[in-house]
């Protein structure tokens, strides 16, 4: 097994921590996540580099943070290294985006420990650094952005202005070439019909919306991704309070919507949550989507603190887990939609039965 | 942020939408949004405008007459054309050779054109602490705002021993 194959394999056999269900408010807020964007002064900006170019820029960033403390035993990844099953996990654990998945110019990715900071080489901008815990925890995850930043730029010559900030390829994220995100999901306030009431006042205050996979439209299994709108003319702590502020009132929002649900419709609740639970237990074949959809219902149960459910973290793990790259990665070869389906549902019932009487409440 | 539609108005919708791979975003007043029918219709979960962004993002980006188009950056070659169909610039000095353009467009889409957040680590150590303190003032005011009082106390003397080290540094240099 060739060295960048087994260090892949590590990271596959770790789920991530910012799906583990921990850290404040996780019933509420499965992860957060910060991004910065940063470019090499020296280079043009990837789409408009050379070859020769981009390999540059890989070599001095990852040498970089191979002298920086935060980013102690990472591990580097180069896409054209890895096949592109392997290249599509990467994807969906968040880790790469659709853009650096396609591996066909010298691009990396650096994973730093536990997977905690990751680091995506010559993406749109030739750093894209990026946080993430589990739970509500923006400011922990901006200050480990931040002092990473801050080693990488000790050495890193990156392109900045007194005036604009840090200069990007898309004039969207010039500044603070911040986006910090929450991902949290809202089934109460989507059953109760108050979602886009809420949705509206979030964008009012200029802060944008999106699905769980951000590049898709579609918003899955009631899962929202709030992150701040702009990066200039405001320091990195304005945008990161700004955005706390207003989660929490969504989070508030959502608690109130789940107190009346068990208020006025306990039995209700109860049956969805549990005709989800029976579907995923006992299903033999399912689609990604529809697990995503119905582990929404069961995460709602858990939330609420229904006894005999499963902990929340094997219901995060699975909404990564059951996607279809890492499933044909589990089963050890490619696999057909239809295929999949069968394999999928095996995959949960196992994981279902597996963690069954190891978790009743959401602190679990 | 005004609306980048009438410039005028505030602008409180906001739209992002990314077709094959390519992001591209709009901020309207209300006004606008009713008017050129742009609806986020949450109730199907989509935000789906695809067909009337383009054209809108390319009237609002249109600063000037096609002579804007032939502007060229000097150190990668890159046309404002080139930029206004991919909303990508080429280089850093993009930002120098298309300023007169960018002005107004950095203006539509945050709402500023002054940067205010941290600035690399790279232009030392001092200035790093002056920032670092500056920061830590602008927190101190927060904290004090919320009557978080401990929290208030911690940054005072965070501020107090990085103005002391600041001070040794600048004692021990020569002169």
């Amino acid at each position: 097994m060739s060295d960048v194959t087994r260090r892949f394999e590590e990271v596959l056999a770790t789920p991530g921590p910012w799906l583990a269900g921990d850290g404040p408010h996780p019933d509420l807020v499965v992860s957060t996540r910060i991004r910065l964007a940063r470019n090499l002064a020296a280079v043009p900006f990837t789409h408009r580099a050379r070859e020769e170019q981009l390999s540059g820029v890989v070599s001095s960033v990852a040498s970089a943070a191979g002298a920086a403390a935060t980013f102690q035993d990472a591990v580097l990844i180069r896409m054209n290294e890895i096949g592109a099953l392997e290249r599509q996990v990467l994807v969906e654990r968040h880790l790469v985006s659709h853009e650096l998945g396609d591996g066909t110019r010298p691009r990396g990715l650096l994973i730093g420990p536990a997977q905690r900071l990751s680091l995506m080489i010559n993406e749109e901008d030739h750093v894209r650094l990026q946080a993430m815990a589990s739970g509500f925890q923006i400011l922990e995850a901006w200050t480990q952005a931040d002092r990473a930043d801050d080693e990488l730029g000790e050495v890193l010559d990156f392109a900045f202005s007194e005036e604009i900030g840090y200069l990007t390829s898309c004039p969207t994220n010039t500044g603070t070439g911040m986006r910090a995100s929450v991902l949290i999901h809202l089934p109460a306030l989507v059953l109760l019909q108050e979602i886009q009431k809420v949705l509206k006042s979030v964008m009012q205050v200029g802060l944008n919306v999106r699905g769980l996979y951000g590049e898709h439209s579609d918003v899955m299994g009631n899962l929202f991704q709030i992150s701040n709108q702009t990066t200039l003319g405001h320091s990195e702590r304005d945008s990161i309070e700004s955005l706390d502020r207003v989660a929490r009132q969504v989070m508030e929002a959502e608690t109130r919507a789940r107190e009346r649900l068990l208020r006025d419709a306990r039995v209700q609740t109860e049956d969805k949550v549990w005709r989800a639970y029976g579907l995923l237990r006992y299903c033999r074949s399912v689609s990604a989507q529809e697990v995503i959809n119905l582990c929404s219902a069961v995460r709602l149960g858990v939330s609420l603190g229904l006894p005999g459910l499963c902990p929340l973290r094997v219901i995060n793990e699975l909404l990564v887990l059951t996607q279809p790259a890492h499933l044909q990665r589990f089963y050890g070869g490619e696999l057909t939609s239809d295929e999949r389906n069968v394999y999928r549902a095996q995959f949960v019932r196992e994981r279902l039965a597996a963690s069954e009487g190891s978790g009743t409440s959401a602190s679990d | 942020m005004l609306c980048q539609i009438c410039g005028k108005n505030p602008a409180t919708v906001h739209f992002t939408e990314i077709t094959n791979g390519k992001m591209t975003e709009l901020h309207v007043c209300e006004g606008c949004a009713e008017e050129k029918g742009l609806q986020a219709d949450a109730s199907k979960h989509k935000f789906d405008i695809a067909e009337k962004f383009t054209d809108l993002i390319n009237s609002a980006m249109n600063t000037d007459d096609e002579r804007v188009g032939h502007v060229q950056c000097p150190r990668c070659g890159l046309l404002y054309s080139a930029f206004k169909e991919t909303g990508r610039l080429g280089c850093a000095e993009c930002y120098g050779s298309f300023q007169f353009q960018l002005r107004p467009l950095l203006r539509r889409i945050h709402g500023d054109t002054h940067h205010k957040g941290k600035t690399p680590a790279r232009d030392g150590e001092r200035v790093s602490i002056a920032r670092q303190v500056q920061r830590l003032y602008d927190e101190l005011q927060r904290a004090v705002a919320r009557e978080e009082f401990e929290r208030a106390a911690e940054v005072r003397d965070e501020i107090k021993r990085l103005e002391q080290q600041e001070r040794e540094e600048r004692a021990g240099e020569p002169r």
